[in-house]
């Protein structure tokens, strides 16, 4: 098992240099590049260009190089820390996220949470009550939520919260927040803001889970395991948690690796419409003018969560199923 | 103890009731065993179910009376009457009442231990501490025979061989020494050998106990080994009931008669033929004709020959620590040659490799080494060395019958579709051709050609292993490779399937290659055998020398462990031992079979071969 996980961790390497490669030519595949897009740009504004300047920061960035030769830069310099420098802000890239990527991660954390804090308990009433008014009600609730737009769901409930609760529309806090120090006030603020984006962007996801655990119980509950824990005598609530639960388990931790890249990029198109402190808008920005060491980095780092979501769910999954830790398969 | 009284229960499909048990009753005495007989679908299960309380959900008791005696408490409780999840009921059923499943790997929780699954009723119901509880549980699994009890408890099933499993099945079931034990089919899923061991086990645990057993089974050999009484059941009825000996002597219902005649037997008469309880009829027709004997190229030469073909697996165990492995011979140095219209029968249990070697000559996998010769009359066909084209022409020589009638067939296409696709992928003929071949082949297997638009899951069991073997027809092969055909299947179909196959053998002068691990079935079908165990053929002899004289004590033990349906023929349940019988390096010599040790095969009389130490002579094994 340990070299399973030494393999497994290994194999991530290739993973991610692969992805960055992709990553770094859908970055480029575009015409042009930044310093094109905005010298285009003030040229429709009726300024004038300084030939000079220009060619001097295309000189300072690398750009007039071989594709190989930035990214080469690109990667090396990734792998010191170093996430290269956005044109857009003038600015590093760490600094341009910073704070916003914990904010990012705040939010995906707080959406998987409600999403299984939700699913799990309908999707267990909806599966022992197969065919009842109360599994036809949350079916119905669940599909609305599957079909619901995300953006339109945003709306709505900003305006119900700014009409009953008086929160601020926008944002993750007061604005009085903004670029303040953090304490306790502003972390308050947050938890005030934070409930509208974590329903609106887990909606769909919860919805999709109810569906599929209630199918998945389903399928356990009729197995013949369960049939003979009932045969020993067990209570109804025990065995259903210590047999069928057990192993829907299973499915739910297999989920995690597919719950994470969908909550982020499902909070990008989010962030957008709820104007969120977040990583989203500044990704759209920066696809749309093409700054290049800012866009790849935050591609990268989705990257990279998917492929630690995968490997987290992996290693749960080998924890709880002896059959995934002992087991071993036959070679033909 | 207990009593069941006009017993009727119903179960609700689309909103109208289906009875499924109608007027059965019965009784079960203190330390009785009473056996509940019947085919798939006659209600003996669902009996059971009622007396646990865990029927399923949309099954109710319409009327009747489930009297149980509680020697506990004595009292008399009335189960019918009782809410199944009530506190009382859940207190008789594993405290009092306990059931062994058929199935013992789908039975246990794949992801829960031995130990935990095991203990888990005596901590239900017993006052027990957890230390105490599983000293004893550890205790149980050591009665019931696992080698390393203290090792078992912390193993998970899926590590357990099937024999093992049922053990601790039987140690969950009799862990807080019932007063009842239901067993449900509880030895039909495992090999004979083990069979026989599990019974014994039963029957020792059952007189130590003094506990009552109601044994439900469709095998009437082990009814007449195991049972003081038995309650025949069909369509939900008791058609007959009483004590064994009058019943098996003496049976007064159509059905019990019937049944007793579907069954294969050693002792029946050369030519004699089973009797199903519903007789099919098979016809040929215009374009699958019917072969005569003289018809059949007779060049002298084997149909099929297998020389030294061997296959090793290589399996991974893993742990935290890291992956072990090692390699399990499936199929070692294996020769054999099949006659031209024979049946051969290959018998032996379960990972003995006879589905492996079937799989080998199919060229479904790759033998590290061996040759297989397939003869076509003209000329010899060196199977391995076939390229994809070639292979493709030459399947349609050879072709093979599934053991799962089940999953053996697409349930997406209809039986039409399932005839016709060896046709198209073989390109043969224009689709009015294709229909008059699937008419043919539908009744070539005594089956109503309107039922061609339908699907699978329309037919039964036996129903759906006929259309298997009249797609296997379809290319007209002269080879079949019939891979456990009959073992999912009734005892009265069954008889039906096996007659079936050996018509369709004389009618198109077939060749079979029979593999089973059912002797009777054999002995009924084949004309020569070849015994398998652990990779190895050890003997191999004509029928009828092999049953009357076996000389291999691995054929020996086979034979001894085949409960008879005749009660002049009880199983020795002291010769039964503890696992010797398929361990090769535990055989006495001349027969040991170890890693170092040479081997040969040795004629005894014409034909009949077993394999001993090199350098025996046939006068050694007289002594």
């Amino acid at each position: 098992m340990l070299a399973y996980i030494l393999r497994r961790i290994l194999t991530m390497i290739p993973t991610l240099l692969i992805i960055s490669m992709l990553v770094f030519v859908i970055i480029q595949l575009p015409p042009g590049d930044y310093l094109e897009s905005h010298i285009a740009e003030l040229q429709s504004q009726g300024e004038s260009v300084d030939e000079k300047k220009i060619e001097f920061l295309r000189e300072e960035y690398g750009l007039d190089k071989p594709l190989l030769a930035q990214y080469w830069y690109w990667l090396t310099g990734m792998l010191q820390g170093d996430f290269g420098y956005s044109f857009e802000y003038d600015l590093p890239v760490t600094e341009v996220v910073g704070d916003r990527l914990f904010l990012t991660v705040i939010i995906s954390i707080a959406t998987i949470l409600f999403t299984w804090a939700v699913a799990f308990p309908i999707g267990i009433y909806s599966a022992t009550h197969q065919y009842s008014w109360g599994d036809y009600g949350l079916s119905t609730l669940g599909f609305l939520g599957l079909a619901t737009p995300n953006f339109l769901l945003a709306l709505v409930m900003l305006y119900f919260a700014n009409v009953y609760f008086g929160t601020s529309i926008g944002g993750l806090m007061d604005p009085e927040y903004i670029d303040a120090p953090w304490s306790v006030d502003k972390f308050i603020s947050i938890l005030e803001h934070l409930w509208i984006p974590v329903i609106v962007i887990g909606t769909a996801g919860t919805a999709g889970m109810i569906r599929r655990l209630r199918a998945n119980l389903l399928d356990e509950l009729q197995k013949q395991y369960v049939t003979t824990g009932r045969a020993k005598g067990l209570p109804p609530g025990k065995l259903l948690a210590k047999y069928p639960l057990r192993i829907a388990l299973n499915f739910f931790v297999a989920d995690i690796g597919n719950l994470l890249p969908m909550v982020i990029s499902g909070a990008e198109i989010v962030a957008v419409v709820m104007s969120l402190p977040t990583t989203g808008p500044i990704l759209l920005a920066a696809l749309q003018s093409q700054d290049m060491y800012l866009a790849g980095s935050f591609l990268m780092f989705l990257a990279i969560l998917t492929v630690f979501g995968v490997l987290v769910s992996d290693l749960l999954l080998a924890m709880l199923d002896p059959r995934i830790r002992l087991g071993g398969a036959a070679a033909k | 103890m207990l009593e069941v009284n006009e017993l009727a229960v119903d179960f609700t499909l689309h909103h109208s009731a289906v009875p499924a048990l109608m007027d059965v009753s019965f009784s079960v005495g203190p330390g009785e065993t009473v056996a509940l007989v019947g085919e798939s679908g006659s209600g003996k299960s669902v009996t059971s179910q009622a007396i646990m309380g865990i029927l399923p959900a949309n099954a109710i008791i319409r009327s009747g009376q489930i009297l149980f005696n509680n020697p506990e408490t004595g009292q008399r409780i009335d189960i019918a009457g009782l809410d199944p999840e009530s506190a009382q009921m859940r207190q008789i059923r594993g405290g009092n009442i306990s059931i062994i499943f058929q199935e013992p790997m789908t039975s246990l929780s794949p992801v829960h231990t031995i130990g935990d699954q095991v203990s888990e009723a005596l901590f239900l119901h017993r006052d027990a501490s957890r230390q105490e509880g599983m000293k004893l549980t550890e205790a149980m699994l050591k009665h019931v025979g696992f080698p390393d009890p203290a090792r078992a408890l912390r193993m998970y099933p899926f590590e357990l061989s099937g024999g093992l499993r049922q053990r601790a099945m039987i140690a969950m079931a009799m862990i807080t020494h019932p007063s009842l034990l239901i067993a449900d089919e509880p030895t039909t899923a495992l090999d004979v050998t083990i069979q026989a061991r599990i019974l014994k086990l039963i029957r020792e645990l059952q007189a130590e106990l003094g506990m009552a057993l109601l044994l439900i089974t469709h095998d009437l050999g082990v009814v007449s080994n195991m049972s003081d009484r038995v309650v025949v059941m069909y369509h939900g009825r008791v058609m007959e009931a009483g004590p064994l000996q009058d019943l098996f002597s003496n049976p007064q219902h159509d059905y019990l008669k019937a049944l007793m005649h579907a069954v294969p037997r050693f002792d029946l008469e050369p030519g004699e033929r089973l009797v199903p309880v519903r007789e099919i009829h098979s016809e040929t027709g215009a374009l699958i004709k019917q072969q005569t004997a003289d018809q059949i190229i007779d060049s002298g030469t084997p149909h099929l020959q297998v020389n030294d073909a061997s296959k090793t697996y290589r399996l991974h165990r893993g742990s935290w620590l890291g992956t072990e492995s090692r390699d399990l011979l499936a199929v070692d140095r294996v020769s054999l040659s099949v006659e031209r219209g024979e049946c051969f029968g290959l018998v032996g249990e379960s990972g003995c490799g006879k589905t492996t070697l079937s799989k080998i000559i199919m060229r479904a996998i790759t033998p590290d080494q061996g040759e297989i010769v397939y003869h076509d009359g003209n000329r010899a066909i060196d199977v391995r060395a076939l390229d994809n084209s070639e292979l493709l022409e030459f399947r349609r020589k050879m072709q093979f019958i599934f053991q799962d009638p089940y999953s053996a067939l697409n349930p997406r296409m209809t039986v039409f579709d399932i005839l016709r696709e060896p046709l198209v992928v073989h390109n043969l003929g224009d689709i009015d051709y294709q229909r008059e071949m699937a008419t043919e082949l539908m009744r070539l297997v005594g089956l109503d050609p309107r039922f061609l638009n339908r699907y699978p899951h329309s037919f039964s069991g036996g129903q759906r292993q006929r259309i298997g073997i009249a797609r296997a027809l379809a290319l007209q092969p002269d080879l079949i490779i019939c891979d456990e055909p009959v073992s999912a299947l009734d005892v009265s179909i069954q008889a039906q399937v096996l007659n079936l196959l050996k018509d369709l053998q004389q009618e198109l002068g077939l060749t079979f290659l029979f593999i089973s691990h059912n002797l009777a079935v054999i002995h009924y079908i084949a004309n020569r055998i070849a015994v398998m165990c652990k990779g190895r053929i050890v003997e191999l002899a004509p029928r009828d020398l092999l049953f009357a004289n076996p000389i291999h004590p691995y054929t020996r033990a086979l034979l001894s462990a085949v409960p008879h349906p005749e009660l002049s023929q009880p199983l020795d349940f002291t010769a039964i031992t503890e696992g010797a019988a398929s361990e090769p390096q535990l055989w006495p010599a001349p027969f040991t079979l170890d890693g170092a040790s040479q081997t040969e095969f040795l004629e005894l009389a014409e034909g009949h071969f077993v394999r001993v130490a090199a350098g025996c002579k046939p006068s050694d094994l007289a002594a």
